[in-house]
């Protein structure tokens, strides 16, 4: 599998760019540059603006206290999402959100057809950012961390395998299927008008 | 191979992740295959709409700030309490006798400036969202530079980029509150960044001055809530500089650094 930051120049200029090696420095250095970003994460997760400051403030807590377990010259990005993550999974909203929106089983997915039909289209016509944001906030949690560590945090699938614990197979499963429910949902939306 | 086998590989092949000898093979294939260019442009353009709908949340100045100070290392943050302590009590006097004056004014400028920004925002947006982003295409700054000429009645320097991660793309014409001016676009990682050059006395209400990072914790609530982007304003030469895109503060600040520095 290729690492998105070794690709090549291409024809449609937009890949996935996922370097965050950095050498060395103090917490503070390290972790501010991050800060906004695992907000907008953090909401995402929580879909509450208070819970997603506590998230926030829980992972950096945690963080710093575990900093002496982080080896310089590693993935800090990929460090800090994992520990804002289990901290989100071990939460009351976490635990419910995991507990209550069964995925379907998954493993190596087999190859997807395109759907002649693209909600996609349809609203990028209508320009309308409201839509899609809706149809992401209802994806089943799952979904939606896989979907904004691909495209929003422009994650490799490698560092999505590392952070989730999962194979790199089912990351590419269950980023299809995040796409697949992403346009069904916005395709039911827009037939709702 | 067929499309539909191509198509149901065209999210990973969009992500980045084929391999490199199959992207290759993939990249002649949606050259030469009208359908699958369709589904890929429409994909691409799905994933933009995603990037920005996802960058939904920023977090407020305040949060911010509470976070430096329970993070900031010991030494530091006592250092930066007693500099604040003593730095307080003169401070305070100044303060008093001119907030009267410039909580009119600054009022008054936040608004105008809030306004630019949502501006250049939404310039640098709809540039992206064209399908001719550009009216001079070239990584010549020696041919993107006098394209102007003529065009805009002010000239500029543009930095050369050896040895640096950033690349000319191209420029066009902009305008802002009917003062036409330099839009430039320069790629880093893929990231799109915009640059504008306006002259600084056609901005009414902008302080001359004034140069900001934004969003950042002391300028944030000069911001629009919700810009979504990094961007740098500065003044130089009479010019009014800025620097805007999806790309890290620290590629944008790169940028900027460049563009002062230029010769």
């Amino acid at each position: 599998m290729a690492s998105g930051n070794k690709t090549p120049a291409r024809w449609f200029n937009l890949v996935c760019v996922s370097e965050d090696i950095v050498p060395s420095g103090s917490f503070e250095q390290l972790a501010m540059p991050h800060f906004e970003r695992l907000y907008n994460f953090a909401c995402w997760l929580t879909q509450d603006r208070l819970e997603a400051e506590d998230l926030v403030q829980e992972t950096y807590a945690k963080a710093l206290k575990g900093f002496s377990s982080f080896q310089p010259g590693t993935n800090f990005r990929a460090w800090i999402y994992k520990i804002l993550r289990n901290t989100f999974l071990t939460s009351r909203t976490g635990l419910k959100a995991t507990a209550t929106v069964p995925l379907d089983p998954e493993g190596e997915d087999e190859d997807l057809p395109t759907v002649s039909e693209t909600p996609e289209s349809i609203l990028l016509q209508r320009s309308d950012g409201q839509v899609l944001q809706q149809a992401m906030e209802q994806l089943p949690v799952a979904y939606r961390e896989v979907l904004l560590l691909c495209e929003v945090e422009e994650m490799s699938y490698q560092e999505i395998a590392a952070m989730l614990a999962i194979p790199i197979g089912t990351v590419m499963s269950r980023l299809s299927r995040a796409r697949r429910a992403l346009r069904d949902g916005l395709r039911l939306r827009l037939q709702k008008g | 191979m067929a499309c539909e086998s191509w198509k149901a590989k065209l999210d990973t092949d969009l992500d980045g992740e084929l391999p490199e000898e199959e992207m290759r093979t993939f990249d002649a294939h949606v050259r030469g295959c009208v359908s699958c260019a369709a589904d890929a442009l429409t994909r691409i353009q799905m994933k933009r709409a995603i990037q920005v709908a996802g960058k939904r949340f920023a977090p407020s100045a305040e949060f911010r700030k509470r976070m430096q100070q329970s993070i900031a290392s010991k030494p530091q943050r006592s250092f930066r309490l007693a500099w604040i302590l003593a730095a307080a009590s003169v401070v305070l006097v100044a303060a008093a006798l001119t907030t009267t004056y410039m909580a009119t004014r600054s009022g008054r400028d936040q608004v105008s400036r809030n306004r630019v920004f949502s501006e250049i925002a939404d310039l640098h947006v709809a540039t992206l969202a064209s399908a001719a982003p550009v009216d001079v295409v070239s990584t010549d700054r020696h041919t993107v530079k006098p394209w102007f000429q003529g065009r805009i009645p002010f000239a500029f320097n543009l930095p050369e980029l050896q040895n640096t991660q950033f690349s000319l793309v191209g420029g066009r014409m902009a305008y802002l509150d009917q003062t036409p001016g330099a839009h430039l676009i320069y790629d880093v990682r893929k990231h799109h960044i915009s640059v504008f050059v306006f002259q600084e006395r056609a901005l009414p209400s902008w302080p001359s001055s004034w140069s900001a990072k934004l969003p950042g914790a002391d300028e944030n609530s000069l911001a629009p809530k919700n810009l979504p982007f990094n961007m740098e304003t500065w003044n130089q030469g009479g010019l009014r500089y800025f620097v805007i895109g999806d790309a890290s503060s620290a590629d944008i600040d790169g940028l900027a650094k460049l563009l002062k520095a230029a010769p």
